[in-house]
C-alpha cells in the first residue's frame, strides 16, 4: 500500500507537467513565433498587487510594454481572455488563462532576441521536446519488447545473432549517425519531416539496453514451472508469450520508460541545439538552448535558461517515478 | 650551498638579459628613415589574441587572415595605404612619380635603410620580390592583381635606389597594387627560389632567424598551440617625432584563443591587451564593465551582408527543384518585392544591438570615398512588397500562401552559417518578413565550409546570407564581384558572357573606371556602377556592422581606423604606459 503511494505521487505530478504542456495554447499568453521587435531581451515582468488605488486583488505585470518611451507602466492582468487563436483537439481557439490589455505585453519569463514570449516559447517547445521523448521511447520499448522476448524466448543462435545485432547498436554513436544521415537528406525537410526523423533516430538507437533486460526477464520466465506445465499441457508458443511470458516484462518495461523519457526529451534538445532538430521558427527546448552557446547571452539573461530547468525539473520527477517503480518491484518479487 | 645558490642566479640574470629584446638601434646619418607624428615610450609586451594558428609565414603564399595578420608585423610594402585615412602614402618608397599617360611609376626608394638582420635594401630587392610575386608556378593569391591583360606589370632597375613600373595600359589608382605586397630579402630567399624552393620556404618550422623583413618586428619564438612572439626589429626605418627609431614595444605576441567569445573572455580577464571584431552584443559586455577600458564604435565597417538568389546556370538533370524556383528568383519583381518587405532597420537593431547600419547597395557608408550617397533608401513596405508580387504574376490562396505564376507555393530555403549568430538572426528574421507576403521560408544553418562548397562549387542552394567586403575600400578591390567573368561573381558565376544587359553595362563600367585616373570621373562611374545595381538587386543588401574593438586603458596611441588590421595598423607606434606595464607586472 505504502508502495502504491509513493509511486502515485510522483506520476500525478508527471500528468499535471504533461497536461500542463498540452494546453500550452491555453496557458501561454502569445504566439510562440510572434516577434515584438521592439522588445528584444526584456527581463521578465514582476508582479505587483498595488495598482493605481492601492492595494489590489488583481495582480499588475510591470515590466514591458510596446510603447517605447518613458518608463514601462503596469498593466492589469485578466483572465480568461481572447487573444492569438490555437488549435485544440483539432478546433482553433483564442482563450487564454492570462493575459494583459494592449500596449502592454506581460512576459513572465522574459523575452528572446527577436522579442518573442518565452513562456509561449517554452509551453509549445515543451510539447515538441516531451511528445519526442514519449514517442522515442515508444518505439525503443516496442522493439526492445519484440526482439527482446524473441531472442529470450527462442534462445540459441537467434539468441546470438539478436544480442550480437544489439551489442552493435550500442556503440554506435549517435550524434555522428545522425550528422551523416542529416547530410545525406535533403537540405529542408519539413517540420513534420524532422520530428520524425528525431524519434526514429533516438527511438531505434536506443532499443539496445532495455531489449537486454527484457531477454532476461523472459530467459527466467520461460524456465518458469507453471511456464512448464502450459507448454507440457501443448500450448503454442504464441500463448505462452501472450499469456504467460510478455506480462512478466511489464514492470521491467515500466522501469525502462520512467528512465528513458527523459534521457531521450534531453537527446532531442541536443539534436536541436546543434540545430539537427526542429528548426526556427518552431521552438523546442532544444532550439531554445542554442542561443546559449552565445557567451553575451550566457552571462546577460537568465531567463534564457528556462528550458534548461523545465529539462531538469522533468528528469527529476521521471527520476522519482523510475525509483518508486523499482522498489515497488522489488518488493513485489521478494 | 649558498655559493651554487649565487651561480644559479647569475646564470638567470645573464639568461634574462640575453633573452631580452633587442634594443633599437641609433639612426644613421645617411639613413632615410620615415618620421611620424606621434611620440609613446619604449618598453613593454603587447598581447593580441587570434582566432586561429597562422597557416605560413611566407607572405607570397598566405591566404588566410591569420597568417596575414602576423606577416602584417613582419614585412614592410613600397607604397602603404593609411587605414586612418583610407590615402596611400610612401612607405618602403619616399615618394612615387606616375607619367603623363599614366603608364609608368618611378618609385624612389629610402637609402641606407636595413633589413631584420642589418643587411641593407635596395632595388635588386624590389625587382626580386616582383619576380616572386608574378611567377607563375608560385601561383600566390596576389598575383591575378598584378597582371594586366594577361602581361605581368614589368620592373625595371634605373638606379639602386629608383625603380619603374611599366604598365601596358592605364590603371586606376595603381599605387594601391602596392599595399601589402611584401619586399623580400634577396639575399636569403635568392637561393632557395632559385631551386625551386621557395613554396617550402619560411613555414611555421623554419628558425627564427632565417624569417627576415622590412616589418616593425622580427620572428622570436613560435609555440605550436599558443603563440607566436615577435620582438622588435632594432633597424626598422621609421621615427617618431623625438626622431627616435620605433617600434616602442618591445614585444608583439599573438595568442591562438578561439572563436570571438573566448577572445572576449582573454581579454577580459586580462590575458590580452587589444581585441578586434567585437560583436554589439560583447561590445555592450564590455561597456557595461567599468576600468576605463577605451572602447570604440568606428562606425559602418565596409563589409556588406546580403541575401543571394541561386540564379546560376544549373544541370537541370541535377537539382530540378532548384532550377524550378530559378523562375522566380530570375523575376526582378520577386527581389524587388523581398528587398521591399525586408525591416532592415530591425535587422540592425536585434542582429548589431543597433551598432551597424542599413544597406540598400553595395557601397557601405563606411567607404568614404566612394559611396554613392544619393543612392534611395525606400522605407520598408509590405503594401509595395504586395503590389510588385501582383504585377509579376504572382497571387494568393484563402490560407494566404503565395503562389507563382503556375499555381505552386512559393516557398524555399536560406542557407546560412552556423556559427555566424548575426546572420542566423538575420535570417530569421527575414523568414518572419517574408511570411507577411505568404511566403514560406526555411532557415537551414550549415556549417561554413559547406555552405561555401554550395555557393561556389555545386551550386546546390537556393538563397543564402553572406558577408563581403572589409578589405580594401577602391572600387578595384571589388572587380571579381562585378564583372561577369570574376571569381566571387556570387550569384551567377562562371559567365562566358554577361548574361543580362545590366551585367554587360557593369562590366564595361567597371573596366572603364579601372583605366580612368581622374577621381572625380571614376567616382561618377562607380556611383553609376552602384544605382545599376541597386535596381537589378542580384543580392538584396541587408545591413553592415560597426566596426567595434577594445584596448586596455594602458594602450598609448590606440587609433583603430574601420579597414582592417583595426586595431594593428599601426602596431610600430603603439606603446604602453609605464604604470599601465607596472600595474600588470605587479
Amino acid at each position: 500500500m505504502r508502495d502504491r503511494g509513493s509511486i502515485l505521487v510522483p506520476a500525478v505530478l508527471l500528468v499535471l507537467w504533461h497536461l500542463a504542456f498540452l494546453l500550452a495554447g491555453f496557458l501561454a499568453p502569445y504566439d510562440p513565433a510572434e516577434q515584438q521587435r521592439e522588445l528584444p531581451y526584456i527581463a521578465p515582468s514582476h508582479l505587483q498587487f498595488r495598482g493605481p488605488k492601492g492595494f489590489h486583488l488583481r495582480p499588475y505585470a510591470c515590466g514591458a510594454s510596446t510603447v517605447v518611451d518613458g518608463p514601462a507602466p503596469c498593466y492589469p492582468v485578466h483572465f480568461f481572455v481572447h487573444g492569438c487563436t490555437y488549435s485544440f483537439a483539432g478546433m482553433p481557439w483564442s482563450v487564454h488563462l492570462f493575459g494583459v490589455p494592449s500596449p502592454g505585453r506581460i512576459a513572465i519569463l522574459g523575452t528572446d532576441a527577436y522579442g518573442r514570449d518565452v513562456w509561449s516559447r517554452l509551453l509549445f517547445g515543451g510539447r515538441i521536446s516531451l511528445a519526442a521523448g514519449l514517442l522515442a521511447t515508444l518505439v525503443s520499448l516496442v522493439l526492445a519488447m519484440l526482439i527482446g522476448t524473441i531472442s529470450g524466448f527462442y534462445g540459441k543462435w537467434t539468441d546470438e545473432l539478436l544480442m550480437g545485432g544489439a551489442e552493435l547498436f550500442l556503440v554506435v554513436p549517435w550524434l555522428y549517425f545522425l550528422l551523416v544521415l542529416r547530410a545525406m537528406l535533403p537540405l529542408h525537410l519539413t517540420g513534420a519531416a524532422t520530428f520524425l526523423l528525431v524519434v526514429g533516430v533516438i527511438g531505434s538507437l536506443g532499443w539496445a539496453r532495455p531489449m537486454r533486460l527484457v531477454r532476461g526477464v523472459v530467459l527466467s520466465a520461460r524456465e518458469r514451472n507453471y511456464v512448464l506445465a502450459a507448454r507440457g499441457f501443448g500450448a503454442s508458443d504464441t500463448y505462452l508469450l501472450r499469456r504467460h511470458i510478455a506480462p512478466m516484462t511489464a514492470g521491467v518495461l515500466l522501469t525502462q520508460a520512467a528512465l528513458l523519457v527523459p534521457q531521450f526529451v534531453a537527446a532531442e534538445a541536443a539534436l536541436s541545439f546543434f540545430g539537427l532538430g526542429v528548426s526556427e521558427p518552431v521552438p523546442s527546448w532544444g532550439n531554445m538552448l542554442a542561443v546559449l552557446q552565445q557567451y553575451s547571452v550566457l552571462v546577460s539573461y537568465w531567463w534564457m535558461l528556462a528550458p534548461a530547468i523545465a529539462l531538469v525539473i522533468t528528469s527529476v520527477m521521471y527520476g522519482w517515478l523510475a525509483e518508486a517503480l523499482q522498489r515497488s518491484l522489488k518488493s513485489s518479487s521478494i | 650551498m649558498l655559493r651554487t645558490a649565487r651561480l644559479c642566479l647569475l646564470v638567470q640574470l645573464l639568461a634574462i638579459f640575453c633573452l631580452a629584446a633587442p634594443s633599437p638601434d641609433p639612426l644613421q646619418p645617411k639613413e632615410e628613415v620615415q618620421v611620424c607624428k606621434d611620440a609613446g615610450q619604449y618598453g613593454g609586451r603587447l598581447v593580441v589574441g587570434l582566432r586561429a594558428e597562422p597557416k605560413t609565414l611566407n607572405p607570397v603564399t598566405a591566404e588566410d587572415a591569420v597568417s596575414r595578420e602576423v606577416i602584417g608585423g613582419l614585412m614592410a610594402d613600397l607604397v602603404h595605404i593609411n587605414r586612418s585615412t583610407q590615402q596611400s602614402e610612401p612607405a618602403l618608397a619616399k615618394s612615387w612619380k606616375v607619367s603623363a599617360d599614366g603608364l609608368t611609376y618611378t618609385l624612389k626608394l629610402r637609402r641606407g635603410i636595413r633589413f631584420s638582420d642589418g643587411q641593407p635594401f635596395d632595388a635588386d630587392d624590389v625587382i626580386f620580390s616582383w619576380a616572386v610575386y608574378t611567377d607563375e608556378k608560385i601561383a600566390s593569391p596576389q598575383r591575378d592583381l598584378l597582371i594586366l591583360d594577361g602581361k605581368p606589370i614589368q620592373v625595371t632597375k634605373l638606379d639602386p635606389y629608383t625603380v619603374r613600373f611599366t604598365l601596358t595600359r592605364p590603371y586606376a589608382a595603381a599605387e594601391r597594387l602596392f599595399d601589402s605586397l611584401a619586399i623580400l630579402p634577396r639575399h636569403i630567399l635568392d637561393k632557395p627560389y632559385r631551386n625551386g624552393q621557395f613554396l617550402q620556404q619560411w613555414s611555421l618550422n623554419t628558425p627564427a632567424s632565417q624569417i627576415v623583413g622590412l616589418g616593425p618586428f622580427r620572428l622570436k619564438q613560435y609555440l605550436p598551440g599558443q603563440r607566436v612572439v615577435l620582438e622588435r626589429n632594432p633597424y626598422y626605418w621609421k621615427a617618431d617625432a623625438p626622431k627616435r627609431r620605433l617600434p616602442y614595444l618591445d614585444e608583439l605576441v599573438f595568442v591562438f584563443a578561439g572563436n570571438e567569445d573566448a577572445r572576449l573572455m582573454q581579454f577580459e580577464a586580462g590575458e590580452t591587451d587589444v581585441v578586434n571584431r567585437l560583436s554589439a552584443q560583447n561590445y555592450s559586455l564590455l561597456a557595461r564593465q567599468s576600468g576605463g577600458l577605451q572602447l570604440d564604435d568606428l562606425g559602418p565597417s565596409t563589409e556588406y551582408n546580403f541575401l543571394l538568389f541561386n540564379l546560376n546556370e544549373l544541370n537541370s538533370s541535377h537539382v530540378p527543384e532548384i532550377e524550378r524556383k530559378q523562375a522566380w528568383f530570375r523575376d526582378l519583381g520577386f527581389r524587388q518585392a523581398v528587398s521591399a518587405a525586408i525591416d532592415r532597420e530591425s535587422i540592425v537593431r536585434l542582429a548589431y544591438g543597433g551598432r551597424g547600419t542599413p544597406l540598400w547597395g553595395n557601397v557601405s557608408p563606411g567607404n568614404k570615398l566612394w559611396v554613392d550617397a544619393s543612392l534611395p533608401h525606400p522605407q520598408r513596405s509590405v503594401d509595395s512588397a504586395r503590389q510588385l508580387l501582383k504585377s509579376a504574376g504572382f497571387s494568393w490562396n484563402a490560407t494566404g500562401n503565395l503562389l507563382d505564376p503556375g499555381g505552386q507555393p512559393v516557398e524555399f530555403s536560406i542557407i546560412v552559417a552556423s556559427s555566424n549568430s548575426q546572420r542566423m538572426e538575420m535570417a530569421t528574421i527575414i523568414q518572419d518578413d517574408l511570411s507577411k507576403l505568404g511566403m514560406q521560408v526555411n532557415v537551414v544553418p550549415l556549417e561554413f565550409r559547406a555552405l561555401l562548397q554550395r555557393v561556389f562549387q555545386n551550386y546546390n542552394y537556393e538563397a543564402t546570407i553572406l558577408g563581403l567586403g572589409g578589405g580594401d575600400a577602391d572600387p578595384n578591390a571589388e572587380m571579381n564581384v562585378w564583372v561577369s567573368n570574376g571569381s566571387t561573381h556570387l550569384w551567377h558565376q562562371g559567365e562566358a558572357h554577361p548574361a543580362t544587359a545590366w551585367e554587360a553595362e557593369l562590366d564595361r563600367l567597371m573596366n572603364r573606371q579601372m583605366l580612368t585616373l581622374n577621381y572625380k570621373r571614376r567616382k561618377r562611374l562607380y556611383d553609376q556602377v552602384q544605382q545599376i545595381i541597386a535596381a537589378n538587386l542580384p543580392m538584396v543588401f541587408l545591413a553592415t556592422p560597426d566596426v567595434l574593438v577594445a584596448a586596455k586603458p594602458g594602450v598609448g596611441n590606440f587609433h583603430p581606423a574601420v579597414l582592417e588590421p583595426t586595431t594593428l595598423w599601426n602596431v610600430d607606434q603603439l606603446y604602453l604606459r609605464r604604470g599601465a606595464e607596472m600595474a600588470r607586472s605587479r
